[in-house]
Order: C-alpha cells, then sequence, then structure tokens
C-alpha cells in the first residue's frame, strides 16, 4: 500500500494549483466565469479523461484523480458547463459515435454550448427500465418516434436529447431497445416541467407525438442501445467527487452544530448529535477509502464493476441523513423555510431535494438486488 | 497511488488460508475450545503457525522475527478471522509490539526471540472493572521503593490471561497522572491470572490479580506512557477488528450459501429480496470497515497522525455493523440457524465478543467527535 503519487503526477498537481490560484472565481461574476471556463478548456481540464484526439485531455486515471481531489479541495465550480453531455452523452458518442457524430457534438459539449438531457425513464419502466415502450418505426430515412418519457431532468432548457426508443420487440426486453439523439426543437415534441416536494421543477415530462428524426442520429446499431447505455452509465467509478462534495457537507453540518441550541443546550454537546456526526464521518471515509481500492483496480489494468454499488449505498444513506440531521439540530426553527430559516433554508432545500441523487441512477434497493445477485451469486428473482 | 496488497501479501494471504483450512477446520475449532478444561488452542498447532513466521511477523528479524508490517498482519488476521482460529496469536502480537515500541534494546534482546518463537505467550493487561477503554481508566497502583517497584491490583478482560508467559501491565504512578507499562513473567510472586467463561469459545478472557508484585526496574518499559497506553488500545482495537472483517466475511459466505439452496414456497429463498437485502447490506458495511481496517494498519506502518482516528473510524463502524450481521445471518437460516450443531452461531458470539474489545461502537464514535473537532 502507497498512497502517495509519483513526481511526474505531483508535478501534474502543482499546474493544476497554479491554474487554481490564478483563475478561480472570488465572486462568481459572470465573467469571471467565463474566464474560468476558458482557461479550463485551454488546459483541456474538461472533458480531461476524453482520449486527446477527440478534444479531450487524454489524462491519465492518476491525474483525473488528482484533478479531481484538487477542484474540490479549491471548491471551485465544474469544469465545463454541459453536465450531462460531459458525464455520458460524450462518452456514449465518443464509443459509440460515427465519425460526424463526433465531430458535431463533442466540440459543443467540450465548449458547453448547449444542455444535454437524458430521455432514459418512462411512466411504466421506472428501476426497470429496459421495460421502455416508446416506439420508433423506420419511415425511409427517418425514424417516427411515438412515446413518452418522464423525469427527464432540465429539459426545458436543452437543445438535444439522448434518447432510448424501442425499435423492435425482441425476444428479450433488452433487446430491440436502440438509442438516438434528437434535437429538443423537432416539431412533434412537448416539454411539461414535474414540480417536485421542494417546489421547484428540475425534471419534466417529455412527450413524443410524431417525431420525426433521421436515422443518422442513431446512436450505435439498432437493438444496441441498452449495451450504449450500461457503458455510459457505468464511466464514473471512483465517487472521487462526491466524496468530496459529503465531506464539505458534513464540515458544514458540524458548524451548524457548534452554533445551534438544542433543547436548550448547545447541540455540538449532545450525545446523540456527536454519534450521528461521526456515524456519517465513519461513512463518508469508508466511502473514500473504497473509492481507492475501485481505482487501484482500475490503475492494475482490472474490471471494477457491481461493487461500485457500495459507494452508491452509503451516498445515499448520507444524502438523506445529513439533511435530517440538519433539520433536527436546527430543532424548531427546522421547519420553517426560505429567510425566516437558518442560513435562508439551505437545509430545508437539501432535505427537500435529496430524491434527486437517492433515486435518480438507480434506487438504494435496485443497488441492493445489485450487489446480492452479481457479487453474492443469489438467484434473481424469476 | 495503490490502495491494494502485493504479490507478496496475496501470497501470505493464500498460504495462511491453506494452512488453516488443512489444518483448524471448524470441526477441530470446535474440538478444542468446547472443552472448558483443557487450554482453549492447540500447542501443536502453535507450534506450527511460530514456525510458519506468524507469531514474529511484526517482530524485527534481529529478534527473530520477519520484520514485517502491520498491513502484512492484517492480511493473517483476516483469516484467523474467517477460521476463527483459536490461538493467542493477537495477545501475543500485541505484547511484542508494546517491548519492540516501548522497551529498550535489553528489553527487546530479552522477550522478543522467545515470543517470535513460540516459547512465550503474551499478552496486554490494560482494562480494569468499570475503566474506561483508554489511559484514563488505569488505576492498578505502582508505589516506587528505591529501585523496585510494588504493583497492587486486578485487570479484567486480559486476553488469554491463562496462557500467558509475558504480560504486559499498565499502571499508576502514585496517584499522579504518571502512567506505565511493565513487564511480568508468569511465576512471579503475587501474581495470578485466570480465564472466564466466555460466550465465544474460541477466545479466551481472563482476570490478572497482582497481590503485592514486586519488580525491578528492568521489568518497567522506559517509554511506556500514557501515549503508549492509549497507542496500545488503538492497536488492539486494530487487530480484533482485522479479525472481525474475516468472520464477517465467512459469515456472509456461509449465509449466501445457504440462501441459493434453501427452498421454500417452490424456490430458493435467496431470490426472496428480504433475504437478498440484509445480505447486501452486511456486504456493504463489511467491505467498509474493511477498508477503515486497511488504511489504519497502513496508518500504523507509516507512523501516521491519523492513526487514532483511522482505528476509531474502524472499530466503531464494526462494533455497530458485527453483531447486526450476526443476528441476520441467524435469522435468515431460520430455526437450523438455532442449533449448536450448525456453525451460524459462532460466527454471532465472535461478533459479540469483538463488539466491546479495545472499546465499543459508543466510545469510538464519541473519540471520532471530539477528534472532528466537536
Amino acid at each position: 500500500m502507497d498512497f502517495d503519487f509519483t513526481p511526474e503526477d505531483e508535478a501534474f498537481r502543482a499546474e493544476v494549483r497554479e491554474f487554481l490560484k490564478k483563475y478561480l472565481p472570488k465572486k462568481n461574476t459572470p465573467q469571471e466565469l467565463a474566464e474560468w471556463q476558458k482557461q479550463a478548456r485551454a488546459r483541456r481540464f474538461v472533458g480531461f479523461a476524453w482520449p486527446k484526439d477527440v478534444g479531450g485531455g487524454g489524462g491519465t486515471i492518476s491525474q483525473q484523480v488528482i484533478l479531481k481531489e484538487e477542484m474540490a479541495r479549491a471548491k471551485a465550480p465544474p469544469l465545463g458547463a454541459c453536465f450531462m453531455g460531459l458525464a455520458w452523452v460524450g462518452p456514449s458518442i465518443i464509443e459509440y459515435g460515427t465519425e460526424a457524430q463526433k465531430q458535431t457534438f463533442i466540440p459543443d459539449i467540450l465548449d458547453g454550448k448547449y444542455q444535454w438531457c437524458t430521455g432514459y425513464s418512462e411512466p411504466g419502466s421506472g428501476s426497470d427500465l429496459a421495460a421502455l415502450k416508446t416506439r420508433a418505426v423506420r419511415d425511409g430515412d427517418d425514424y417516427v418516434i411515438n412515446g413518452q418519457k418522464i423525469w427527464t431532468s432540465i429539459a426545458m432548457w436543452s437543445k438535444w436529447i439522448i434518447l432510448l426508443v424501442r425499435t423492435e420487440a425482441g425476444e428479450s426486453k433488452h433487446e430491440g431497445i436502440t438509442c438516438v439523439l434528437v434535437p429538443m426543437d423537432t416539431p412533434g415534441i412537448t416539454v411539461r416541467p414535474i414540480k417536485n416536494m421542494a417546489g421547484g421543477a428540475m425534471f419534466a415530462e417529455v412527450f413524443f407525438d410524431n417525431v420525426r428524426v433521421p436515422v443518422a442520429n442513431r446512436l450505435g446499431e439498432e437493438g444496441q442501445g441498452w449495451q450504449v447505455t450500461v457503458s455510459a452509465l457505468a464511466h464514473e467509478r471512483s465517487s472521487i467527487a462526491e466524496v468530496a462534495g459529503l465531506q464539505r457537507l458534513l464540515e458544514d453540518v458540524r458548524t451548524l452544530a457548534k452554533k445551534s441550541k438544542r433543547n436548550g443546550k448547545p447541540a455540538a454537546q449532545d450525545p446523540g448529535v456527536r454519534r450521528r456526526i461521526a456515524r456519517a464521518d465513519a461513512r463518508i471515509e469508508a466511502m473514500r477509502l473504497n473509492g481507492l481500492r475501485f481505482l487501484t483496480k482500475q490503475l492494475r489494468g482490472e474490471n471494477v464493476g457491481a461493487e461500485t454499488s457500495v459507494n452508491k449505498l452509503h451516498r445515499a444513506a448520507l444524502e438523506v441523513e445529513l439533511g435530517e440531521l440538519a433539520l433536527e439540530i436546527e430543532g424548531g426553527a427546522g421547519v420553517l423555510d426560505k429567510d425566516a430559516a437558518p442560513e435562508k433554508g439551505r437545509w430545508q432545500r437539501m432535505a427537500l431535494s435529496w430524491p434527486e441523487v437517492v433515486i435518480g441512477g438507480g434506487t438504494p434497493n435496485i443497488q441492493k438486488n445489485i450487489i446480492a445477485e452479481r457479487i453474492l451469486g443469489l438467484p434473481k428473482d424469476p | 497511488m495503490n490502495f491494494g496488497f502485493t504479490e507478496e501479501q496475496e501470497l501470505l494471504r493464500s498460504e495462511v488460508r491453506k494452512f488453516l483450512d488443512e489444518s483448524c477446520p471448524l470441526e477441530h475449532v470446535r474440538k478444542l475450545t468446547e472443552d472448558a478444561t483443557g487450554p482453549g488452542f492447540s500447542r501443536e498447532l502453535w507450534q506450527e503457525i511460530a514456525e510458519l513466521g506468524w507469531l514474529g511477523l511484526t517482530i524485527p528479524d534481529a529478534h527473530g522475527g520477519a520484520g514485517l508490517g502491520w498491513v502484512d498482519l492484517v492480511v493473517v488476521l483476516e483469516e484467523t478471522g474467517r477460521s476463527l482460529f483459536p490461538s493467542p496469536l493477537v495477545s501475543t502480537t500485541l505484547a511484542a509490539h508494546a517491548i519492540r515500541r516501548f522497551g529498550s534494546p535489553r528489553q527487546q534482546a530479552a522477550w522478543l526471540p522467545a515470543l517470535a518463537d513460540g516459547s512465550a505467550i503474551g499478552t496486554v493487561a490494560l482494562l480494569e472493572e468499570d475503566g474506561a477503554p483508554g489511559p484514563e481508566g488505569v488505576r492498578l497502583a505502582g508505589r516506587a521503593a528505591g529501585k523496585s517497584l510494588t504493583l497492587t491490583g486486578e485487570k479484567h478482560f486480559v486476553g488469554d490471561a491463562a496462557a500467558a508467559d509475558l504480560i504486559v501491565v499498565a499502571f499508576r504512578k502514585g496517584k499522579s497522572k504518571d502512567l506505565g507499562l511493565a513487564v511480568l513473567e508468569r511465576g512471579t510472586k503475587g501474581l495470578s491470572a485466570k480465564d472466564l467463561p466466555g460466550i465465544d469459545l474460541t477466545k479466551r478472557l481472563g482476570r490478572v490479580s497482582l497481590d503485592g508484585v514486586k519488580i525491578g526496574r528492568d521489568a518497567v518499559l522506559p517509554r511506556g506512557n500514557a501515549a503508549a497506553i492509549s497507542h496500545l488500545f488503538d492497536v488492539g482495537a486494530l487487530a480484533v477488528t482485522a479479525e472481525g472483517v474475516g468472520a464477517a466475511e465467512a459469515a456472509l459466505r456461509l449465509t449466501a450459501g445457504y440462501a441459493k439452496q434453501r427452498v421454500q414456497f417452490g424456490r430458493a429463498i435467496g431470490t426472496f429480496q428480504a433475504v437478498k437485502h440484509p445480505l447486501a447490506e452486511a456486504y456493504v458495511d463489511t467491505q467498509s470497515f474493511q477498508s477503515l481496517v486497511y488504511y489504519a494498519a497502513w496508518c500504523v506502518d507509516q507512523g501516521h497522525k491519523d492513526l487514532p482516528l483511522a482505528v476509531a473510524r474502524a472499530k466503531a463502524y464494526a462494533s455497530e455493523a458485527l453483531p447486526r450481521l450476526g443476528i441476520d445471518a441467524i435469522q435468515l437460516h431460520g430455526g437450523i440457524g438455532y442449533t449448536w450443531e450448525y456453525d451460524a452461531h459462532l460466527y454471532l458470539k465472535r461478533a459479540k465478543w469483538v463488539r466491546p474489545a479495545f472499546g465499543d461502537a459508543d466510545w469510538h464514535y464519541e473519540r471520532v467527535a471530539a477528534l472532528g473537532g466537536l
């Protein structure tokens, strides 16, 4: 075991720190943020893990870790503006796209020209994603798409959607699924935002009524959509960015406990509060170390698969627990909201918005099934 | 950047596992431990593991050991935990660690070779009745008179007390805040030790009584102060938790294996999510406190300042997760899990044994809170 990086890697870290010192936005003014993105892009820190020939940074795995660590430590804004494009649409296009698709989309994703959204879930297929019914029927050089997607984050602000459709019935439900890239302004698409329990609207229903898309917009082969999706969602392994975010959240909960009174006494002295903070601390550290174990496997060229569900479960539990804990520390004031609540309702917002993280990308129950079946070898539910 | 084991360490693991599977399967563990009048372990196997180098693993080669680190030791302890191997290995390793780390060169030369070659069994006697699992719990009185020291008091929950030839005892000098560590040899006048019946037959715990035990300066470890005692609690917690990882993995494998085979309502019970989910949770927990254990072991080897926090996180997490895993293992088995004949209860008992050893979940979570600035 050795937690040190090579001198080359440390030189890269120094380069990142230098960049942060110079360009980290101090007041988040639009000018500062624009300069931050421009400089990050010039250094190829945006899409850093992607191959150089598509415009990515070609960073090694350990350099990717260093970049994420330093960004997290500096509480830096995201690198790049196109969140889903960088997270999975881009990697899918790089792996399965045609030359023309790569040239059309990858530079725009890197430059953050517009947003992508993701059309996977449907009213009848959430956890059971492969049960999707939105249908695409071939008509000459076009597909004609009919159906409905739901829980599509930022659909109302996106220019493109990566869409899973059923092109034929297929013998198993995973077969016959195809991936297509569709402009959101195509006639026949209707977006209806869904108000969530926190009062905001981040996701939407998207309706497709005889939407015509050129066959050239298909990503991968017909019937290959499931494979395209699985490999795209498997992109992020080490959970380093999530760990850094949780560490910061926990630090803020500690601060809240120090300045709050609970039942007339300082909350930070309450044994129950202390234990819950310590419990979260141990789990976040376990996540960090689990992530390093996955990373070590990757560096050794081994496959990392279902075991990443371990950290997904920790993260889901911690997202819920930290919000709950903060509200309990606030006591009576925990039920107030907005300006009336402590810290302008920050913890109320968190305690009402965890489902985005906890349910999106596979619920905890689904993650447990994955562990039980793929790691412990238990039989599938028939 | 490498958070994994070397090829040598993987080889060590497979050799330890092979030896234990062949020489001490669970039927043999039961035979050795169910006889309350016996020593609870096999002297023959003790000599064999000495020859295999397990006892001297972390003892410097100059004193007959292999000169390896705690990361290597954790590899061995995960396997002894997996096999529920009954032996004074952990106790002896802790005694050797204390002497190596806090003793003079002369003391090291006097005691370490015998601990490495198996001719002496060692242990550490730190806890007292109602005492906190840290230096603050040490009350046992050491009164200096000239060049000698007289120790009076009682030590509780001492691992392998009856078998130990060398006992490292924590004491307090008079009424002062000054703490010390002394090495007592079996047979010293006024010293008596006996094991007490316990629920985990694979682990022996006992009581050590010191009735005016008179020792010379040469028996006191020169660097054995409060910080040293605190460190011994840390490495003790680490060692028993490392064994807990192995025991947890074995319990998980046993239960998952049963869930694959046992048929009810016309299907294997492992198809039910009510069975899958607790097993998945046990896997998450075991993987996670295992990671915490590995990092803590690395901290010991590096002399890293994170050690107390790293150990506290690992022991707190494990002390909370292990008993739940043990209970779930029994429940998921149903009636068969409740029988003496079936092995599931052996793991539950180990889980319960590990829970308070060197500090329970409450104790260590409180340390995590305090070390984290609360």
